[in-house]
């Protein structure tokens, strides 16, 4: 163990560098792999910034994603420094074994084999959507027309929403995308969703159709714990992948030889996913409690400490991937881990792929002269988003001022 | 080169069957890690390595033939 002190950081760096929308915030790159920070109530905690030490932290046992063990790395309005333990069903903020039970009853839902076979049904709603755009003319807002419907539609279809619901369903979720809502209306939004999750749950036990949700009825899982599955996995799902489209699309407009990659090499498709997927790092940060006292890096984590997680800094060490801050979806980047590591790496992330292999390709193919329609100053980002990305994305196609 | 996969360990992520669809597979009911072929030839070790690198619980170990 060495005793050189850590760099300290006066609090967890959330700007991201001005100009560099995809860049993570400057102040982490300097203090690789690991720093210390003060916690939102001033007591000391950690920082992980370096690829290695984020894969150890996220696949030690020894550190906690139980609710109940976090404190907030930085102030929340309305959030407590302390929550307590997850509701039933709510299993990423657990550990095994209890984390175990409902990750054994999913994964079997969300193998790759059973993903791949949506691919069909997946090009076709992209295909719809596109069509969409094309009919109302040259210019939309990508996150509206494209990036959010696509992956709702989608997570409907798997969990068991039936299309009479699909309006009711998408104005719902929408509250949870809309920066402008309000604590009261994020709450009320939830509660709308958790009520119309329990109808449904009620609905499939009665009737079962062939989707998870009827699946799940089947199992020992509670009315609550069902609904909180499903809310979890909308959650998780809907959010995430439209702002891997919008923000994806949008860095590759900023790249124009990687976006030409991507629309006409379809061998670099999957690649150029997973690149993106690290580039991006939408879901940028993390965080564990220590269990017991931990040797990380060199230095004694105590138990009960708190370690914090830039996912966005360890995508981009370099000593794992040689120049980090260039989009190169030619890469070989597998082993990001833009969708986490250890035991709760994203449930749905084959899922994910499937959506963001169809969904990049087919946009710029469709429209291949793709641009922004406003100066790139005016892309609303999410710089204060669990889930990184943009609010809008106004993009054109086709002759200059053609379908305004 | 050996494979082995602990299915206590796995969680169903499925890296090794994105990585080596006829090495790996998942089974239906749990997503776990089935292996296909436990004993690929050398010229599989790229593979191989990498899926037991992925790997997010570490539910792979590979042994080289002595």
């Amino acid at each position: 163990m060495t005793t050189a002190p850590l760099p300290e950081l006066p609090e967890m760096p959330t700007a991201r560098p001005a100009g560099r929308p995809f860049a993570p915030p400057e102040e982490l790159a300097a203090v690789r792999p690991l720093a210390r920070i003060p916690l939102a109530d001033g007591s000391p905690g950690w920082l992980v910034t370096g690829f290695a030490a984020a894969r150890a932290v996220t696949s030690d046992p020894r550190f906690s994603n139980r609710m109940e063990l976090q404190r907030l790395v930085l102030p929340r309005a309305g959030m407590p420094d302390r929550m307590p333990p997850a509701p039933p069903g709510m299993f990423l903020q657990t550990d095994p074994p209890e984390h175990t039970r409902y990750r054994r009853l999913l994964a079997g839902r969300f193998t790759v084999r059973r993903m791949r076979l949506l691919t069909e049904g997946v090009e076709r709603t992209v295909a719809e959507h596109l069509d969409a755009m094309e009919r109302a003319g040259g210019t939309a807002d990508l996150v509206a027309a494209y990036a959010q419907p696509i992956p709702a539609l989608v997570i409907c279809e798997i969990l068991g929403v039936p299309t009479e619901d699909h309006d009711r369903f998408q104005e719902n979720t929408r509250a949870f995308n809309d920066p402008a809502a309000t604590a009261e209306e994020m709450g009320r939004a939830m509660q709308e969703l958790a009520g119309y999750l329990r109808d449904l749950v009620n609905a499939k036990r009665a009737a079962p159709t062939d989707d998870i949700l009827s699946e799940l009825t089947d199992s020992d899982l509670t009315e609550e714990e069902l609904v909180n599955v499903a809310t979890l996995l909308l959650g998780a799902g809907l959010d995430t992948t439209a702002n891997m489209i919008a923000l994806g699309t949008y860095a590759l407009l900023r790249h124009p030889d990687q976006l030409a990659v991507m629309r006409d090499d379809p061998e670099a498709v999957d690649g150029g996913v997973e690149e993106l997927m690290r580039y991006l790092s939408i879901a940028h940060t993390g965080q564990r409690a220590a269990l017991e006292d931990v040797e990380l890096e060199g230095h004694m984590v105590k138990e009960g400490d708190i370690v914090a997680l830039s996912m966005a800094a360890a995508n981009r060490d370099p000593e794992r991937f040689p120049d980090p801050d260039r989009l190169d979806l030619r890469r070989e980047a597998p082993g990001h881990i833009g969708f986490g590591h250890g035991v709760h790496q994203c449930l749905g992330q084959q899922l994910a792929r499937v959506e963001m292999r169809a969904a990049f390709p087919a946009l710029l193919r469709r429209f291949p002269d793709l641009r922004l329609a406003v100066p790139e100053e005016e892309v609303p980002l999410r710089s204060d988003s669990d889930i990184y990305g943009v609010d809008r994305l106004p993009v054109a196609w086709g002759p200059e001022g053609a379908g305004r | 080169m050996r494979i082995s996969a602990d299915r206590d360990r796995c969680i169903g992520a499925g890296m090794c069957v994105l990585t080596a669809a006829d090495l790996f597979d998942q089974d239906e009911e749990e997503g776990l890690v089935l292996v296909r072929d436990g004993a690929p030839g050398a010229d599989r070790e790229k593979d191989v390595l990498r899926a037991a690198r992925l790997c997010p619980s570490g539910a792979l170990s590979v042994t080289r033939d002595a």
